[in-house]
């Protein structure tokens, strides 16, 4: 064996470690402090580990930020409406711009390409007014409602899929006299079904993380979602409860990593699909 | 058009309509109000009143503005080509043949599922002067460096210290660059590895086979991403706007373009000086990204494509 080269793993080896442990300390520190009482929290140096565990710090954080079962069930309920919007609305979407020939088509999509270049902040004052005007302001509408209107991300990643369903299949159902409505929701939907799961995935992680959206949109308490919710939390308290914001962060983001190691597979292949086109 | 191109046109408008409507209500109308607004004076609660290019002068002159547009473009200048080069080289690192490969990246990716509320209070703590974990762990070297040379470096106090405010908010972007990784290592798994093979024949060592092969072969990669960076960078707000509290820090160290886009629009109601700063950071990313992809189609090596 060349001694050069059973080296490079070596170090390698050693770096990776270091990384990945450093990777993995905000994640030790965030569950550490969160089961921290409120004085191991302020010790310097600071303790790794709690003395004793106190589990009573989530029911607590979750009595300090309010009605937290309510923010729950709506984080829940809008990335539910969410999802189901952006996979439907995409994939017919995506359908007519890889599965049928007509003029004009690879013009739209071009339009659509670069309509991914506009980010919210630069269209959120008229899409205000707009909501304003239709008295959706302080409702759930504005945040769910465009779901229902095609993303134009996820239309480009189904279209890639779509298009590598062979056309032989929908000429065939043609000469049958299958509607092209039946050709969509009969063949090709059930067919694209692991891409339609990745796009159902990052629109829920969207949603669960969406912050700027809620944040102007919605007007009373009681609509919050789980972000404002502990962004209330970390607001409203002087003498910052450390233990008690981690242990709500930790909460919000449980859901998040139950649903990636579920699905680990399909999400991985979905980001690295996605970054190669 | 023959019946048949017609009826096609007609079922091809029929399956993107979704599309056609969100374009309309959520793309060109808020554009072209925006371009409207940005010459009016604006509270949303009345009706617009022009102002001619009155908004674009206060601009000009808005010490704020310029702050916002700096931050911005530093922000952006400095974590991407930082993010880039930390994904790359994890990437690297992951894709030898190393026991528990997907175990780390698995650890790396997770951060990147962080949601930004739970990730800057999280950083908040992190990156807390005197109890937060970053500076113990900084704090031992600190007292090395100063034993050894004799200087008085301290721990920064990240968060409320003008001069370190954006370094913590890089570090805290850094921390979730996984999902990069993840691509760059899927891209490098493309990569025929007879090329590596013929080249360690030729007797080159491993640096000169990470720039003349493993770069040029991950290139259109690289370029797709750091595009999307750009796009990404330009438009933070939430985990700055977290991390200070709902503010923009110290010295507004942390007001960034869509900063000041919201705090014009949502706390002042000044909502045609708000479409100004809209267009102005508009016009920065479709810039920046024409730049990018002017340059980057130059470098870009695309493989039989």
């Amino acid at each position: 064996m060349n001694p050069t080269r059973s080296s490079v793993p070596w170090f390698s080896r050693v770096v990776l470690i270091l990384l990945g442990v450093l990777f993995l300390l905000p994640f030790f520190w965030m569950v550490s402090t969160s089961l921290k009482p409120l004085n191991e929290t302020m010790k310097l140096p600071p303790q790794w580990l709690p003395s004793s565990p106190q589990w009573n710090n989530y029911p607590d954080a979750m009595q300090a930020m309010g009605p937290f079962w309510l923010y729950a069930r709506n984080s829940l309920l809008l990335a539910f409406l969410n999802v189901v919007g952006t996979v439907f609305s995409s994939a017919f979407v995506a359908y007519g711009f890889s599965r049928l020939d007509w003029r004009g088509r690879d013009g739209c999509f071009f339009v659509l390409l670069a309509t991914m270049m506009i980010p919210f902040p630069v269209v959120m004052v008229p899409i205000y007014g707009l909501f304003r005007a239709l008295g959706w302001i302080g409702t759930f509408q504005p945040l769910w409602v465009p779901a229902f209107l095609a993303g134009a991300f996820n239309v480009f990643l189904l279209r890639q899929f779509f298009l590598s369903i062979p056309r032989d299949l929908s000429e065939a159902a043609r000469i049958d006299g299958c509607s092209e409505f039946r050709i969509f929701w009969q063949i090709i939907l059930p067919l694209a079904k692991p891409a339609l799961l990745t796009v159902a995935l990052f629109q829920f992680m969207a949603t669960w993380n969406d912050f700027l959206g809620p944040l102007i949109f919605l007007a009373r308490e009681d609509q919050y979602t789980l972000a404002l919710g502990l962004q209330a939390l970390q607001g409203t308290i002087s003498g910052t409860p450390w233990h008690h914001l981690m242990a709500a962060s930790t909460l919000v983001l449980l859901p998040v990593l139950v649903l990636f190691f579920l699905t680990q597979r399909t999400f991985i292949r979905g980001i690295a699909t996605t970054g190669l086109k | 058009m023959t019946l048949g191109e017609r009826r096609n046109l007609t079922k091809g408008l029929l399956f993107i309509s979704p599309w056609i409507l969100g374009f309309l209500a959520f793309n060109l109308y808020p554009l072209i109000a925006s371009i409207w607004f940005s010459l009016c004076d604006y509270s949303v609660l009345s009706e617009p009143v022009f102002l001619g290019a009155q908004n674009y002068v206060d601009l000009w002159n808005d010490p704020v503005f310029w702050k916002a547009l700096r931050n911005t473009v530093i922000f952006a200048a400095v974590a991407i080509p930082l993010s880039t080069s930390l994904s790359i080289g994890l990437a690297v690192l992951l894709n030898q043949p190393i026991a528990g490969q997907g175990i780390y990246r698995t650890i790396f990716f997770l951060p990147s599922l962080v949601p930004a509320i739970s990730l800057a209070i999280l950083w908040q703590w992190m990156l807390n002067g005197p109890m937060g974990l970053v500076n113990n762990l900084i704090r031992p070297f600190l007292n090395i460096i100063n034993a050894v040379v004799g200087s008085h470096l301290q721990a920064p106090d990240w968060l409320n210290d003008p001069n370190f405010a954006l370094g913590g908010l890089i570090l805290t972007g850094l921390w979730g660059t996984g999902q990069a990784v993840v691509i760059y290592l899927a891209g490098l798994q493309e990569v025929p590895a007879e090329l590596y093979e013929a080249a360690e024949l030729d007797g080159t060592n491993a640096w000169q086979r990470f720039l003349h092969i493993t770069l040029p072969m991950l290139s259109p990669v690289i370029f797709f991403n750091v595009l999307m960076s750009i796009i990404g960078a330009l438009q933070t707000f939430a985990v700055p706007y977290i991390l200070t509290g709902g503010g923009d820090g110290p010295g507004r160290s942390l007001l960034f373009l869509a900063t000041y886009i919201y705090q014009n629009a949502f706390d002042y109601w000044n909502m045609g000086y708000a479409s100004a700063l809209a267009l102005c950071l508009f016009v920065l990313i479709i810039g920046l990204s024409l730049v990018t992809v002017h340059y980057g189609e130059k470098k870009v090596h695309y493989s039989g494509r």
